[in-house]
Formats: C-alpha cells, sequence, structure tokens
C-alpha cells in the first residue's frame, strides 16, 4: 500500500452484464492501467484518477462478486476482482487516489463551476439589478475575480439552496393492514407483494410481528418462513373467519402470535388511558356516539364483523388498525437509511423504541402534572416581540449625518464638565430640603408665566420645522436628495463599491499566501480609484452644494484611507522584517 | 422597527413608567432648582392621569447608588383624596422619595471629589421593563406600556453594557423609551436608547417651561403620535465605551467573536476569553474599525 501501487488479476466489463475481459489492473495513486490477458483484445485501459468521478463497490456478503466501479463523466468502468480482500486493497487506493486528485482539481479548477451553481448565480444577479451593476463594476474590470466576489455572497447563494430544500418523506399514510393478497384466481395460491418499505411499516406498526422477528431470525426460521406465517396470518385475518385463525393458531403456536392482539399495543394504550384527564368520564362516553357500534358503524369489505367472544381474540377492528396506523404517522419516519436488511432495520427501530421508553416515565410525570390545565384552552402567553433589528442603514447615516452639520454649526457649546464641590452631606441635604420645600409650600402657582409658555411654543415649532429642514420631510428623504440625481446615483454606487472592495480587502488580511498579496494589491489600486473619483465629485459639485458633498464623501474618504494607510504600512513592516515567520508569504 | 399590533393593547390606556433622576450632586450642581423641576414634573403626571382613567404612572427614582419605585398609580393608597393641603399622588410621592434619598444616603459610597457622580440609569431602566413585564402578564388588554427618562446627569459609560441590554430589551418588546434630557449636554445614552427603540429624544432649551414641553411632548399616547409631528430626534451619538476602561471612544478595537469594544490592543478578550493570536497582531489594524 506504501508504495501506491496496486496489481491484481481482474476482469474489466464495460456494462454490468457483460461478461468482461480477463486480464491485469494495476493502480497507482494517479492512474490506473488495464491489460488484457489477450494482447489483441481492444480492452485496454489507461485513464488517469482525475477523470473518475466517484467509485462504487459491491458489498462483502451480498450475492454479488467483487465489483470495482469507478464513474467517468460518460459511464463506468467496471473491474470483477478476484476476492472481496483483493477489492478491499484496491478501493483503498482508490479512495486515496481520488481524494488527492479531487482536492488538485478543486485548486485547478476554481473558476469551474457546476451548471446548476452558474444558473443559480445567473438568477440571482438577474433578480438584483444593484448586485448586478456591482458585479460588472467590480469583476468585468478584473478588480475582484469571480470566485472572490461571490465569496462574500455566500448567504445568497445559500439562501437559495435552503429554499429548494427538499421534504423529508414521512410515514405512508396508506393502510398497511390493507395489503391485499394478489390472486390469478386459477390456482389455489395468493401473492402478497413485500419490499424493504413495506417490512419498515410493519416493523413500526405491529410491535408484536417486530419483537417476533427479532426472536425468530435467524434461530429459529428464516427470514422467508418468517413472512410466510405473518402472511399466512394476514391471509387468515383478511377472510375474517375468526374460527378458521382461532383452529390455525391451535395448530401452530408461532403463527398464534400473529394472530393474537398486539400485547404491546395493549400495554400502550393501557399507558395512554392513564394520560387521560381523570375528569373526563370514558366509561360514560362510550355509549354517547356511535362508538357503541363495531367499527364506527363502518363495516370492512362490506361484510359485517361478528362479535364471537370467544374467538375475540383473534379479531381485529378497523378502528385500532386506524388508530395504530394514526399513531405511527404522527410518529413521523425515524429511520434515515437504507431499508436493504430487515434485521439491521429491526434492530434499530427496538433500540430507538427502548430510548424513547426510557424517558417515558419522566415524561409521564410531566404529563400528568400538567394534565388538568388542557393546551388548547390556555391563553396564549406570547407578548407582541418586535424582532431585534438594525435600523435601516439609510436612518443610520441620516442620523449621523444631522449630527456632522450640529457639529459643524457649533451649536453644541458648554461642554465644560460640571464640577461638584458639595460633600455628600450637603448635596443629599440640599435635595431634601428642595422635598419638604414642596411638601410644605405645594406648588407654585401658576406653574410657570405666559411669557415662557409662548417661548416654549415658539421653541417647540421652530425646532420642529428645523428638523424638517435638516432630515428631510419624510425618513424617505435626506441631505442626499438635496443633490442632482446624477451625482446622488453616482455617490450612492460609489458608496456600494467601495464597501465591497474593503470589505475584500480587510478580510483578506493577514497575508498569508501569494494569491492574496496579489488581491490586496489589486484591491488598493482599485480603491485610490474610487478614491481618486470621490475627489473628482466633490471638486465638480456646485459651489452650494459643495458643503454638502464633502460632508457626506468625507466618512468614505475616511474609510479608504485607513486601508490605503493600512497597505502601506503593512507593506513597509514586510519589507523591513528579514526573517519571515511561518505562513508569511 | 415593527411596531407590536396594537389589538394586543388597550390602545387608548397608557402606562407611564416614569424614571425621575434624584442625583443629589447633579442637582446642587444644576442652574435649575429641583423643587422647580419637581413640581413641574408633578403637574405633568397628574395630567397624565387626568388624560385618562385607566392611565396608569409609574415613577422610579433613579439615584446615584440605588433606584426604586416612588409612586404607583394603580395602588390603593393613592386613590385617597386630597391629604391636608396636598392631592394623594404629590404627598406619597413626596413621602417616598424624600424616604429614598435618605436610604440612598446611607448607601453613599466615596467618589472622586469634584465630580458628579452618575445616576443608576441601567438600573430604573430595567425596573421599569420589568414592571412593563408583568404588566403585559396582568390581564388580556394590558395598557399600552412606555418609558420616560426624565435624566440631568451625565452618562455613566461604565454602564453602558447594562444600558444597552436594557435598550435592546425594551426594543424586542416594542416599548419606546422618550427621554427628556434636561443636563446640558446630550446624553448619548438616551440618545440611543430612543433611537433604537423608536421614542422621542428632546432636550429642552428652556427648563422653566418644563411643564410644557413634557405635556406638549411626552404626553400623547403612542396611537396619537402617528398623528402628530413631534421633534425628531437629530445628531445620534452612536458612540460606544470601550469595555476595559469604560470610556466613550471614537475607534476602538472590536473583539471578532464576540463584538467586545477594546479601546486599546488586548491579547485575550475579557469578555469572552478569545486569544488574538500572533497574526491578528501584525493585523492589529483590521480589527480597527470606526466604530458608528
Amino acid at each position: 500500500m506504501s508504495s501506491g501501487q496496486v496489481v491484481k488479476r481482474a476482469k474489466y466489463k464495460t456494462t454490468v452484464k457483460d461478461p468482461g475481459t480477463t486480464g491485469v489492473l494495476k493502480l497507482t495513486q494517479d492512474k490506473f492501467v488495464f491489460k488484457p490477458n489477450d494482447p489483441t483484445s481492444a480492452n485496454k485501459l489507461d485513464v488517469e484518477f482525475r477523470f473518475i468521478k466517484s467509485h462504487k463497490h459491491t458489498k462483502e456478503g451480498s450475492n454479488k462478486p467483487p465489483w470495482l466501479n469507478l464513474t467517468h463523466a460518460q459511464g463506468s468502468y467496471i473491474f470483477e476482482l478476484e476476492s472481496f480482500s483483493d477489492l478491499h486493497v484496491c478501493r483503498e487506493l482508490v479512495g486515496i487516489a481520488l481524494s488527492k486528485n479531487g482536492e488538485a482539481t478543486k485548486v485547478i479548477s476554481e473558476e469551474q463551476l457546476s451548471a446548476a451553481e452558474m444558473t443559480l448565480r445567473i438568477k440571482l444577479l438577474q433578480e438584483n439589478s444593484k448586485l448586478q451593476r456591482l458585479h460588472k463594476e467590480l469583476v468585468a474590470s478584473g478588480k475582484l475575480t469571480e470566485s472572490e466576489f461571490w465569496a462574500t455572497k455566500k448567504k445568497l447563494l445559500d439562501q437559495d439552496e435552503s429554499r429548494k430544500l427538499k421534504q423529508r418523506i414521512g410515514f405512508k399514510n396508506s393502510l398497511i393492514f390493507d395489503t391485499k393478497p394478489m390472486s390469478d384466481g386459477r390456482i389455489n395460491q395468493v401473492k402478497f407483494q413485500l419490499t424493504p418499505e413495506i417490512k419498515y411499516q410493519i416493523f413500526a406498526l405491529k410491535p408484536a410481528v417486530h419483537q417476533a422477528f427479532l426472536n425468530f431470525v435467524p434461530s429459529k426460521m428464516n427470514e422467508v418462513d418468517f413472512w410466510n406465517k405473518y402472511f399466512k396470518a394476514e391471509y387468515l385475518h383478511s377472510t375474517k373467519n375468526a374460527v378458521a385463525a382461532a383452529a390455525e393458531a391451535a395448530e401452530d403456536e408461532d403463527l398464534a402470535v400473529f394472530l393474537k392482539d398486539d400485547d404491546i399495543l395493549e400495554i400502550e394504550a393501557r399507558k395512554k388511558v392513564r394520560w387521560v384527564d381523570p375528569t373526563l368520564d370514558m366509561e360514560a362516553d362510550q355509549g354517547d356516539d356511535y362508538t357503541h357500534l363495531p367499527d364506527h358503524g363502518i363495516f370492512r369489505d362490506g361484510s359485517k364483523d361478528i362479535p364471537e367472544a370467544q374467538n375475540s381474540l383473534y379479531k381485529r377492528t378497523l378502528l385500532q388498525d386506524l388508530n395504530r396506523q394514526g399513531a405511527v404517522v404522527l410518529e413521523g419516519k425515524t429511520l434515515d437509511m437504507e431499508m436493504e436488511n430487515p434485521r439491521t432495520v429491526a434492530e434499530i427501530l427496538a433500540r430507538r423504541k427502548q430510548e424513547t421508553a426510557d424517558g417515558v416515565p419522566d415524561e409521564e410525570r410531566r404529563n400528568r402534572i400538567s394534565m388538568t390545565p388542557i393546551e388548547d384552552l390556555q391563553e396564549q402567553d406570547n407578548h407582541p416581540f418586535a424582532p431585534l433589528c438594525i435600523k435601516d442603514p439609510r436612518d443610520y447615516f441620516d442620523s449621523q449625518q444631522a449630527n456632522a452639520v450640529k457639529t459643524l454649526d457649533d451649536s453644541q457649546a458648554g461642554m465644560e464638565q460640571m464640577i461638584c464641590n458639595l460633600g455628600p452631606e450637603e448635596a443629599y441635604g440640599s435635595l431634601r430640603a428642595s422635598i419638604s420645600k414642596i411638601k410644605t409650600t405645594g406648588l407654585r402657582d401658576p406653574l410657570f408665566s405666559p411669557e415662557v409658555a409662548l417661548k416654549v411654543f415658539n421653541g417647540l415649532t421652530k425646532n420642529i420645522s428645523s428638523a424638517k429642514y435638516h432630515l428631510g420631510k419624510s425618513s424617505q428623504e435626506s441631505v442626499l436628495d438635496i443633490l442632482p440625481n446624477t451625482t446622488k446615483e453616482k455617490l450612492l454606487d460609489h458608496w456600494v463599491c467601495s464597501q465591497e472592495l474593503l470589505r475584500h480587502f480587510w478580510s483578506s488580511y493577514p497575508i498569508t499566501t501569494q494569491n492574496l498579496n496579489n488581491k490586496t494589491r489589486r484591491l488598493k489600486d482599485s480603491i485610490s480609484q474610487i478614491y481618486s473619483k470621490l475627489e473628482e465629485i466633490k471638486v465638480s459639485a456646485k459651489s452650494d452644494l459643495r458643503h454638502q458633498v464633502s460632508l457626506v464623501v468625507h466618512p468614505m474618504q475616511q474609510a479608504l484611507d485607513a486601508a490605503l494607510l493600512h497597505y502601506e504600512a503593512d507593506i513597509r513592516k514586510r519589507n523591513t522584517r528579514a526573517p519571515k515567520p511561518n505562513g508569511y508569504v | 422597527m415593527t411596531s407590536a399590533p396594537s389589538k394586543l393593547y388597550a390602545d387608548d390606556v397608557s402606562l407611564l413608567v416614569v424614571t425621575l433622576d434624584t442625583n443629589p450632586f447633579f442637582w446642587t450642581t444644576f442652574s435649575f432648582p429641583f423643587a422647580d423641576f419637581l413640581s413641574q414634573v408633578l403637574a405633568f403626571l397628574n395630567s397624565i392621569l387626568l388624560l385618562g382613567q385607566l392611565n396608569q404612572v409609574m415613577v422610579i427614582a433613579t439615584g446615584c447608588n440605588s433606584c426604586r419605585f416612588v409612586y404607583d398609580s394603580t395602588s390603593d393608597k393613592n386613590h385617597g383624596s386630597t391629604i391636608g393641603t396636598m392631592p394623594a399622588l404629590y404627598s406619597n410621592l413626596l413621602h417616598n422619595l424624600d424616604q429614598f434619598v435618605a436610604r440612598d444616603r446611607q448607601l453613599a459610597s466615596p467618589h472622586a471629589p469634584g465630580t458628579v457622580p452618575s445616576s443608576l440609569l441601567s438600573g430604573s431602566l430595567s425596573m421599569a421593563l420589568c414592571y412593563i413585564q408583568r404588566a403585559f402578564r396582568s390581564g388580556p388588554m394590558p395598557p399600552q406600556p412606555r418609558i420616560l427618562c426624565l435624566q440631568g446627569a451625565a452618562d455613566g459609560p461604565e454602564q453602558y453594557v447594562a444600558i444597552m441590554n436594557a435598550i435592546f430589551s425594551a426594543q424586542h418588546s416594542s416599548v419606546p423609551i422618550d427621554s427628556c434630557y434636561i443636563g446640558s449636554n446630550n446624553s448619548a445614552f438616551l440618545q440611543q436608547a430612543s433611537y433604537i427603540t423608536d421614542g422621542i429624544y428632546y432636550k429642552p432649551p428652556q427648563l422653566d417651561g418644563l411643564y410644557q414641553y413634557l405635556s406638549t411632548v411626552f404626553a400623547t399616547d403612542l396611537h396619537s403620535r402617528a398623528f402628530l409631528r413631534l421633534p425628531k430626534s437629530m445628531g445620534v451619538d452612536f458612540r460606544a465605551s470601550c469595555f476595559c476602561h469604560k470610556q466613550t471612544i471614537d475607534m476602538g478595537y472590536v473583539c471578532s467573536v464576540c463584538l467586545s469594544i477594546f479601546c486599546e490592543h488586548h491579547d485575550k478578550c475579557s469578555t469572552c476569553g478569545s486569544v488574538f493570536g500572533q497574526a491578528q497582531l501584525d493585523a492589529s489594524a483590521a480589527d480597527r474599525k470606526r466604530k458608528a
């Protein structure tokens, strides 16, 4: 194995049915070569692993010969090896080779994408014109590569993925108890259909059969016998002949297991009855409606079940079947696996059941405690909750912007720190004095003079109308709306663009690979381009708007400045330092 | 912010929780006397109760060392009519306030002389929110709650985290925090609180007319606010306090794991314990981001 080469005798088949060409299969880490024993044969192979997509193999113990199946783009190569041990050796090597090649191909073909991925991206771009513009601006001009661009948009891609999330398949809703025997009517023979799916359903629905399977197979009988017995019992049920069923059961004790009512179900049912609110009188309810009729008055197969006391043990009602089916469907499909081997299915189910059973006493107690208040009738306890959110960036920007305006207006006078020279004693004393002053003298009457009231009124009016000037008429309007449309559009575009570039720029630090190094250089150039464009906008703005524009542009330029400064500093640092630490280029 | 569906509230009944700054150090240095302030506020509280018979008012005193409920309009003993010269509202509130101040005095811890210690705004906000949560659970149609902060003392940056948590919890339960700041500068905390919770921040310039500001700006219930043009807060100060020295900072370091804010570089995040590796040290400026 360590030599990285395996030579085995094998048969090469183009298809499963193909008898195959005998020869020698030679596997290395890079490729595999098949040389037929017959040198004239055309079935020579020399394939590199990078063309192989995946590999499959047959399982040991299955009835198939040891096959190794290597899938490539157009089809697959099937090799029949001499033994399973040979197969394992080959499989291991193929696994290593494929994983190695997989990595390599990933690195090489970074830009190669599956068609689905590509269409998804195109769709996203088409749906979002802003994204499209950004994509055009950054990718088309070579500032970012395609993959770099999408790396930060993973969320968008994922969102789309999750939208088409596959629904989990639940338990089949059809009644398994109604598995109808197929009879061709000519010979005295009935046929039941049995698939792994049906087997699983039977196990889930009938714990007794499940238990019996675990007990009997394969120690007492083989699987085929087991299912024969089971369906014989089923058939007896379907004929509605309780007498015959009882007779058969007496003859064959194994068969009796299937014919008797499910003990386990009974125990469970009894448990469930215990959970019912004790205030509910089940006995009284029984006589209430049609429940006294067998099968809710529905006659199965059109033939009425005749209640016969002595044989009732061997009788099942539709009601029981329906209830059980409903319970299992509600439990959901708990098994997510191939249902090839009924034995493993049965074992897993048993384990699952054990786990849930362990939790039962606890659950039971909880149920008892919470029994009296019925959930449906309870008042809903959900109070109105607003989701935590970061506000609209535009709104945030406006709020900030007004701040900048105000600071420039120098309206924030009186920044001096208050000085308190009083000790706590005096301070608290004077506070209490004021309280007792009100206590004794009462409120001032009048509270304030009409002059003050007028002043306050005027002040408030002025404040509200000036806020309108600063913030626009509504939250939708802002400083940006004062600007001409073209400038505004340009500014917004540059802002989006610079944000994207900055995100890429900062995320590529610390620089650990040559790739990142190149990327930052590229980004730095684009950043300086945008910087100069912003400068242009600032200069070209009309004189009356220049102040406003520069206010808007300033923070953007600051952010870009920080990036450029960092780039320079980083370059300098890396150049001066001779011994490079680990991982640095 | 999406406001809570109004049908869950009795939309014409308000629960107003007022936090009252009773920082003695602030009031003794401030130009506007506490007695005048208090009488205007008392008149305002009375008018809230007069606006609707079902309106509720809750007053929390915000001291330097403790906070306390000093008035609850739903309490039975506050329903009495005039006691002596004053309505029950005033005399009860004043009595409780006096007691509170005396108790707060006993809890006083020494502070640097010459400075004004900050009031425990975070504490009173938390108490207000707790009370509101209780009100939510009081019946099928709880009154519509809001908080009004009457604050004078400057922000205590050391309370940054606690206050921000209170603000976000208020936002989460759609409780607006109105703030009437009477101190000399603006309060960044209250600006942010009102901005985030969609409340009103206002700093009245003319304090002797405080009652009029309160009644025109803050007395309207949430339903009516939709129809009114109220002062908009402009110039919200979004600066944060660093977690290490509790200073308000413009630029700082942000932990990439838990978003804690620091004013200087640390090897390890003191909040979540993440170790900033060597690589980060070189790229420390990468963490340097302008907050806001």
